[in-house]
Order: C-alpha cells, then sequence, then structure tokens
C-alpha cells in the first residue's frame, strides 16, 4: 500500500515518517514512534485510553488518522515532564490522591486532566466529572481521580508540601527520578 | 516501625503515570508477527466450509489456520464438553473463534480475517435459560442429552416448614450476565524459540498458565516461561483459559516467529468470559415480626455455549452464602448449570457472591415490606450475634470466621440522617411536584482469602497456598517475590508495608516483584481476595523467619546470645545494652561472607522461602446504604448518597482499601443500573461494543462516603480478610433496595437489573 510523508513535533521533537493513509494516529505513535504510554482500550472512541494533546486540544488518537495530525503539535504521557523533570501537577496529583490503580486508563486519563485544567485551572468537583466523560476507568470508581485532579489545581506548581508533623502517617514522595 | 495502617503511596505509580508501564501490547520483540481471529457470526450454525484462499493470497499473510489445522491441539476444558481452539464443524455463540490469521502487521491481518469466507447452516439456537430448557430445545452438545450439564437436588426442600410458616413470599430474581471490561483486553505474545516457549499474557495466575501451556503442549515447565508484565484489570476475567494463549504458542512454534494477539473491544466483549448470568427461585419463611424461618433457593446457572471449570463453581458459592448475616434455622438449597448459545461464563469480580448477597438482602426487603416492619430492624432482628463465631451456616464451604453485623449497621447509621430522610421521604411523596426518595440498605457478606487447602484445587490449580521469597540483599535492602499477581491491587506497595514492620528494612528499600514464572519460585495467583489474606501473612511469616536468622548473625557480630538481640533503629542491638547495635546494612553484607557468620551458618542464609497456608476462608462483610432521587417525570435515577461502611478485619492500608471499595462499589453500581449483556430472540447479542454496553463514566457516579469497622480474622496473624471484592458484592442490593424503595408506595416490589430509567419510567405511567 502506498505511503505519504506525515511530519509532527511529538513531545517537543519534530518526526518525520512515511505513512499509510489509513494508519490511526494512536498507531503510528505507538507502533511507529514506539510511544507506548499511549493506549488503546476500545475501537468506538468511547474509552479514552488513547487520549494525547494534539496542538492543544485533549483528542482520542484512535479516531485522527496520523495524515491528520500532520505539521501538528503533539503531546503524550510521555512528553509531560522532561527527563529529569518532576511530575507535572496533574501526574503528581494521581500519585497523591491514588488517582489510579492498574494503570491502563491513566495516561489518557492525565493527559484528558491536563487539557481540562489549562482551560479551566480551578474546575468543580461538578465540572471534573463531565469533562472526563469519555474517559472510562474501571478500577477507581472516580472519586480518587477527582481528588486527583483537584489537588493538581491547587497545586499547579506540582510541589508536594511538606509534612506538617512528624506524627502523620508516613507518606512517599517519589520523584520522577525514584 | 510497623507500617501496617498508614496511607502510604503506591510504589507503583512512577512508571504508571508517566507512561513507562508495560502492558503486554507495548512489547515488540524482533521478528514479531500479530495475529487476529475470524469469529462466528452466528449463535448456532453448522459450518459448512471455509474459503482461506483469497486471504492466503495476500501478500505478508503468513498462516490461515481452522478446525482442519488444529491437530494435537485438544479442546479446552470439561472432558467431552470443551471448548476448541477454533469452532470444529459448529459454532456455539456468536463471536466464537473459527479461523485464526497471522501477518505481518495489525492492518494486513484484519485486511485477511476480512477475506476469510465462511459458510454457515443455521440451527435453532438457545440464547436464553429459558430457550434452553424449553421442551423441545435445541441441544448444544450432544453427549448432554438436553442443555442441563450437572444439577444438584434439594437435599430437603422444606415443604413441611414452610406450610406450616406463619408468613411466607417467593421471589424470580434474574441476576444480569455481565461484562467484566477491564480497560486493557486480552492481549498474549508468545515466542516458541529453539530453547523454551515465553508467553506474555494479561493474566491473574501466570505459574497457573504456565503449568498448564506446558501440560497442554507436553513441554518441560523449565523450559516453559509465563511472565504477566502489567496487566491492565482483570476482575476475575483473566483467571480462565482462552483459546487465544494456545493457538499463539502454536503458531509461533510453526512459524519459528514471536505471534502476538491484541483482542479489540468488540472480540473482548464476546470473547472474554461473561460473569454473573444467574436466575434464582427464593421463598422464605418468616414470622410477623419478620424473623426468618426457612430460605430456599434455587439457582440456575447459565454456563455460555462451553461450560468452564470457574462457572461451574459459581452457583457452589452463592447457594454457600445464600443465607448472608442471618441466622435462619433452615436454609435448602439446589442448583444447575445449563448450557446456552452465549458466551461462555466464570468469575467476575465477586464470582457467585454478588448473587448471593443480592437473593437474601433483596429477600430481606421483602419481609421488611410484607411485616411492616422497618429495613434495618428486620436486619437487626436476624443477623448472627456478634458472639457466636466461628458460624457454622447450611455448607461445609461456609464457615464464618468473625463477624459484627450489627456493629457495622450502628456505624452506618452515623454516617447519615436516617429518620430524617426517611421524614423527608414521606413529605416528597405527597408532593409531585419533587423527586420521590429511596433509601436502601444491605447487610452484606462474602466469602474470601481462597487459601485454604482443597479451594483452589477444585478449580484446576495446583494447591491454595501463595508463595512468597525475601531475599536480602547485601547492601540491606530486601526483594520479596511473590506468587500473587496483581493488576490494580496495589500489591507491591502493601507486601513492602507488612515487610517493613517485620524485617526493620525501611519501606523505600523493599521491593516486591511478581508475575514471571522464570524468577518467582512458585505461585498461584490474585483472585478471591486472597492477596493479602494469604500472601501477605506469608510475606510477615517469611519475614520472621529472616529476622530470626539475621538475629543469629547479628549475635555473632555483637558477641552476645541471639536470644538478647532485638530490631532497632536501622539494624540489630543487644536488649538492655542500646549501645551495642550492628546496622542491618553490615549483617546483610557480612552474611554473604563465609569467614564472618557464625560457623554453623551457611552463607547468603537470608533468603527465605514461604509456601503460605491458611485454615479457613475468611468473610469480609460491611453494612451499606445507597440513597436515590427518582425524577418522577423521566424515570431518571440520581444516586444522592453512598454510604460504605467496610469490615475487613485489620487494614494494611487504608488509602488501598478505600480504593478496592471505591472500585468494587463503581461496578456494582453498574452492574444495578447500567450493565447487562443481552441477546435477541435469535441469539444475537446487543451489547458487543462500549457504544451499547454502558460502563459508568465519572458523570455517572458519585462521592462515596466510608466508614470502617474492624473484626479481625483468627486465620491469620494480620487479621485481614480481604478487601477486593466486597464492594461488588454490597453495592447492588443497596441500589436496587433503594429504587424499589422509592416506588414502593406504587406496589413495586422488585424490579430486575439493570434499573434503567425506561424501566422505572414505565412504572411511574403505570401507576398513572
Amino acid at each position: 500500500m502506498s505511503t505519504v510523508s506525515v511530519s509532527a513535533t511529538v513531545n517537543g521533537v519534530q518526526r518525520t515518517n512515511e505513512v499509510e493513509p489509513r494508519v490511526l494516529l494512536v498507531h503510528y505513535l505507538r507502533d511507529m514512534l514506539r510511544l507506548t504510554g499511549t493506549h488503546v482500550g476500545c475501537d468506538t472512541s468511547n474509552c479514552g485510553a488513547c487520549t494525547v494533546i494534539l496542538d492543544g486540544a485533549a483528542v482520542k488518537s484512535c479516531t485522527v488518522l496520523a495524515v491528520q495530525a500532520r505539521n501538528s503539535e503533539i503531546t503524550t504521557i510521555e512528553g509531560l515532564a522532561a527527563p529529569g523533570e518532576p511530575f507535572s501537577a496533574v501526574q503528581q496529583g494521581f500519585h497523591q490522591e491514588h488517582g489510579l490503580q492498574c494503570g491502563y486508563c491513566t495516561p489518557g486519563m492525565i493527559m484528558a486532566c491536563t487539557a481540562l485544567l489549562a482551560e479551566n485551572p480551578d474546575p468543580t468537583e461538578h465540572e471534573i466529572r463531565h469533562a472526563l466523560e469519555g474517559n472510562l476507568c474501571r478500577c477507581t470508581g472516580y472519586q480518587m481521580i477527582v481528588n486527583s485532579v483537584r489537588w493538581a489545581a491547587e497545586h499547579p506548581d506540582g510541589v508536594v508540601p511538606a509534612r506538617p508533623d512528624a506524627t502523620t502517617p508516613v507518606r512517599s514522595t517519589l520523584g520522577a527520578g525514584s | 516501625m510497623s507500617l501496617i495502617g498508614a496511607r502510604v503511596l503506591r510504589k507503583e505509580d512512577p512508571n504508571l503515570i508517566t507512561g513507562r508501564g508495560q502492558f503486554v501490547d507495548d512489547l515488540a520483540p524482533a521478528g514479531m508477527v500479530v495475529m487476529v481471529f475470524v469469529t462466528s457470526t452466528e449463535p448456532h450454525s453448522r459450518i459448512v466450509g471455509i474459503d482461506t484462499s483469497e486471504a492466503l493470497a495476500l501478500p505478508g499473510v503468513l498462516a490461515v489456520w481452522t478446525a482442519a489445522d488444529l491437530d494435537g491441539l485438544p479442546p479446552l476444558g470439561l472432558p467431552g464438553l470443551g471448548r476448541p481452539l477454533l469452532a470444529t464443524d459448529v459454532v456455539r455463540f456468536v463471536g466464537e473463534p473459527v479461523a485464526v490469521v497471522v501477518a505481518e502487521d495489525k492492518y494486513l491481518a484484519a485486511d485477511a480475517a476480512g477475506l476469510v469466507l465462511v459458510d454457515y447452516e443455521s440451527l435453532p439456537a438457545a440464547a436464553s435459560l429459558t430457550a434452553a430448557l424449553a421442551d423441545g430445545a435445541p441441544a448444544l452438545h450432544e453427549v448432554l442429552g438436553g442443555n442441563t450439564v450437572f444439577e444438584q437436588p434439594f437435599d430437603d426442600d422444606l415443604a413441611v416448614e414452610f406450610a406450616a410458616a406463619p408468613h411466607t413470599a417467593s421471589l424470580h430474581i434474574v441476576n444480569n450476565r455481565c461484562a467484566a471490561v477491564p480497560i486493557e483486553p486480552n492481549a498474549c505474545l508468545a515466542d516458541w524459540g529453539p530453547s523454551g516457549l515465553t508467553l506474555w499474557a494479561t493474566f491473574q495466575a501466570p505459574h497457573h498458565l504456565r503449568n498448564t501451556v506446558a501440560t497442554y503442549f507436553g513441554i518441560p515447565q523449565d523450559t516453559t516461561r509465563v511472565v504477566t508484565p502489567d496487566v491492565g484489570g482483570g476482575f476475575g476475567a483473566k483467571i480462565n483459559f482462552v483459546p487465544e494463549y494456545f493457538l499463539a504458542c502454536a503458531l509461533s512454534r510453526l512459524l519459528a516467529r514471536p505471534v502476538k494477539y491484541t483482542q479489540t473491544r468488540s472480540e473482548c466483549q464476546l470473547l472474554m468470559y461473561h460473569g454473573r448470568a444467574q436466575e434464582q427461585d427464593v421463598d422464605v419463611a418468616f414470622d410477623g415480626d419478620g424473623k426468618l424461618l426457612a430460605l430456599r433457593v434455587r439457582v440456575t446457572q447459565d454456563q455460555g455455549a462451553y461450560p468452564d471449570p470457574t462457572g461451574m463453581g459459581l452457583p457452589v458459592l452463592t447457594t454457600a452464602m445464600s443465607a448472608g448475616c442471618y441466622k435462619i434455622p433452615k436454609v435448602a438449597v439446589s442448583w444447575r448449570n445449563v448450557v446456552t448459545n452465549t458466551t461462555p461464563v466464570a468469575a467476575y469480580r465477586g464470582a457467585g457472591r454478588p448473587e448471593a448477597s443480592y437473593l437474601i438482602e433483596r429477600i430481606i426487603d421483602i419481609v421488611a415490606d410484607q411485616t411492616g416492619v422497618d429495613a434495618v430492624e428486620v436486619r437487626r432482628r436476624n443477623y448472627i450475634p456478634a458472639d457466636e463465631f466461628p458460624y457454622a451456616t447450611h455448607s461445609p464451604l461456609a464457615v464464618y470466621d468473625s463477624g459484627n453485623f450489627a456493629g457495622a449497621m450502628d456505624e452506618l447509621l452515623t454516617l447519615f440522617d436516617y429518620d430524617g430522610l426517611k421524614a423527608e421521604q414521606a413529605r416528597r411523596r405527597d408532593d409531585a411536584s419533587k423527586k420521590l426518595i429511596g433509601i436502601g440498605f444491605s447487610s452484606w457478606l462474602e466469602i474470601a482469602a481462597f487459601g485454604p487447602p482443597g479451594s483452589l484445587e477444585a478449580f484446576g490449580h495446583l494447591a491454595s497456598w501463595e508463595s512468597v521469597q525475601i531475599r536480602v540483599q547485601p547492601d540491606g535492602s530486601a526483594i520479596i517475590y511473590t506468587g500473587a499477581s496483581p493488576h490494580g491491587q496495589g500489591t507491591v506497595t502493601t507486601f513492602a508495608q507488612i515487610a517493613a514492620g517485620e524485617l526493620g528494612i525501611p519501606f523505600e528499600k523493599i521491593s516486591v516483584r511478581h508475575g514471571d514464572t522464570a524468577t518467582i519460585p512458585q505461585g498461584i495467583g490474585t483472585m478471591g481476595s486472597r492477596a493479602t489474606a494469604v500472601g501477605g501473612e506469608g510475606v510477615r511469616t517469611a519475614s520472621v523467619r529472616v529476622v530470626e536468622r539475621a538475629k543469629a548473625i547479628a549475635a555473632h557480630l555483637l558477641e552476645a546470645n541471639p536470644s538478647d538481640i532485638v530490631l532497632e533503629g536501622d539494624g540489630f542491638a543487644v536488649n538492655g545494652t542500646p549501645s551495642r547495635t550492628v546496622p542491618w546494612s553490615e549483617v546483610a553484607w557480612k552474611s554473604f561472607r563465609p569467614l564472618e557468620i557464625p560457623p554453623e551458618t551457611e552463607p547468603g542464609s537470608l533468603d527465605i522461602t514461604v509456601f503460605q497456608q491458611v485454615p479457613n476462608f475468611s468473610f469480609p462483610s460491611g453494612a451499606y446504604c445507597c440513597t436515590v432521587e427518582i425524577d418522577r417525570g423521566t424515570g431518571e435515577i440520581e444516586i444522592t448518597g453512598m454510604y460504605l461502611v467496610d469490615d475487613c478485619g485489620t487494614v494494611i492500608n487504608p488509602l488501598l482499601a478505600e480504593g478496592q471499595v471505591h472500585g468494587g462499589v463503581a461496578q456494582g453500581i453498574a452492574q444495578a443500573l447500567y450493565e447487562g449483556i443481552t441477546y435477541d430472540s435469535n441469539g444475537l447479542p446487543q451489547n458487543s461494543t462500549l457504544m451499547d454496553y454502558l460502563i459508568p463514566a465519572a458523570s455517572d457516579l458519585p462521592d462515596y462516603t466510608c466508614g470502617r469497622t474492624n473484626t479481625p480474622t483468627p486465620n491469620n496473624t494480620l487479621g485481614a480478610k480481604g478487601i477486593g471484592e466486597s464492594g461488588s458484592v454490597g453495592a447492588p442490593p443497596a441500589v436496587v433496595n433503594a429504587v424499589v424503595d422509592a416506588l414502593s408506595h406504587l406496589g413495586v416490589k422488585h424490579l430486575d437489573m439493570p434499573i434503567t430509567p425506561i424501566a422505572v419510567w414505565n412504572v411511574l405511567k403505570g401507576a398513572q
């Protein structure tokens, strides 16, 4: 099958590949660029596991052809925190508030939450629940995901406050490098 | 310092929140090819012919197999009723694999699968229990002479007790068929090379799979390796053997290439084992005070097209647990397993116990309704008293270990204003402009900690223990290897918490490894809420033995008596002489150096393997309340409160335990209000994608208010009972009881799940 050339900036790096016109963006990211943090959980655009940020908007990368992403700027879960940098606020929020269990929906969920906070830095619980309608999680029952987004809203720099006193139960403060 | 009970954040998270997790579909070894299925579009048909020629002619296609190519690859499951790897002569459910295609990439493979032509000759289908049990029903398996696989009749159907009872009630319950829907569908990658077979799979029990695959192919276990890397949810649906695991191995052997299979969601909806799918006929006898006198339960379990050993066990668990938290003088149970032209049925979170809690908790509300006694009070009048444990039930399987059901209810009623809400409910009923209010309770109990000898052997496992190996490293850190195989539970964190307290090694210096038969001594797996109660206990047992040996080395180094050595600070000290200490790092380092350890000690002795057994099941319990508001105009149901008191005994990590409760409750709410796999009258499934199978999103679910009581189990030294399935057991009856309560003034006694707005609207419309 014939191919077309696709150039895009992915996580800040300019990439150019020969791609079949029918290839989905998610398969381009996963199979060609080997960015496997973006997952596939359905084939009807319901689950949102494949959510990435495309030119500033959260999109389901299973619903976009790679050729449609030509000349765009794409951020995947791998691009949220640069190597050696701390977690983003949303990533840290998911860790602090136990916003994930199996972790399969998590990258898509984190990208959707990142886009939400970019648009609405201080969302209410109601706004969070409705903004995440397109991202399904089967493990958490969502309350701790909502808490994670609130944590990120309240800690936009992603920095975990120091423990108030020594008697607080131990909580790890793993950084990106640990 | 003990970390048991601390809200420690997870060690699992950093990889998973950065996209550095590794799920099966993320793997792509050199030379890998892709396998896809051609699946049946027919519920019950004879295969007249399969034309694979066009598919085979497509460049990049390496193999197309049909049943004719399965020489030496026998069916899975029960002898005589086995599930063939590819449908042989007859297809028995929509979605059953008919052919398999291997190609160089997934797009090519899908193209080729679309070119495989299958000719069917339709047979009459029986895609429901009613159809399968009807006179003259089409038989799925000739050897059966009907569609009933097994029937356990009543020992005594309690006819005398029911005839003499002052009051009786009967209820026919449909416990709706559900799909587990882990967000990661099934996936496997088989690499059969000259030195052995490696199978990566998204599975809950890697050693079980390794043993079975080796036996299936007649190859040694030592050169057969199963790896379960990050697993994207399981919920019980990833403990059964499915054709893809065996086909991927066989095709890898044939092609000498790694073969990967990644299920699409639409395939997953039809191919992954379904859960529940049970009908129950329940009769209860009671007195005018709401005291239960007798309970009679007949379960009819839909097995789908091919009975699975786990599926066959579901009604065993349901009937064992049918009496719930209640002291009922007479209980009679019977069950039968029936095949239908539907997706096979096996474990789904709770596996047989949600069906039990649902039936008894619905029955309690019916008794309350019929006697006019408050639903909470009926429960209180029938609870097994807290001082009557261990409590032997009607079932030899279920000897309840401990419980305090009234205590959990007391705690529950502190979480919200029951009397106030009841008064508001009464006011609203008289004001047609307001939404209706419903309040539903469940006092639930389940059987967990699958670990007593014999408990898992019945489902084909090697044994029922769990393995734990602790290896202290020369720098004083420790690695725990376990046969428990988590897929979201947080076992890496909780096991490290348990070990840290016992070993005196910091949490940060303890790693937990799982999911690889090449490195884990042996193992059983994670299911049946067993990881903490069995494996976690193993961590404690192994830790105690490691410390005992470490103390002998410390005593040698400190020139003291081993019995005087205590764990202190970052190492060991002589009791009463705090100045004489040696750090763990030095004990660990020297434990490998023959010249520095006691002469009778072997180097490397701080390496302990335990096969942890437990004497009995545990019985987690709790009291839940759901409150709903119902829109009189649309029938829309809104959950306004979900109050959850769990008693799982000792909690290792409250944050993670709450996470388990939330997730289980979400699935329970989903079963009650949203989910259900249905088949039309022709046997065609109606929910084969997430477009038409509604798994709830964040906007569909409420906030949860959690409470806790603590009745430790005597079956392990931790006192932990297990928490993985509780929510899915406790939530459905609470939700349904709430909706029925909201509509009870209209004469509603029962509504089957899922209770959709249209079902409620029909009730409201009928009442006008």
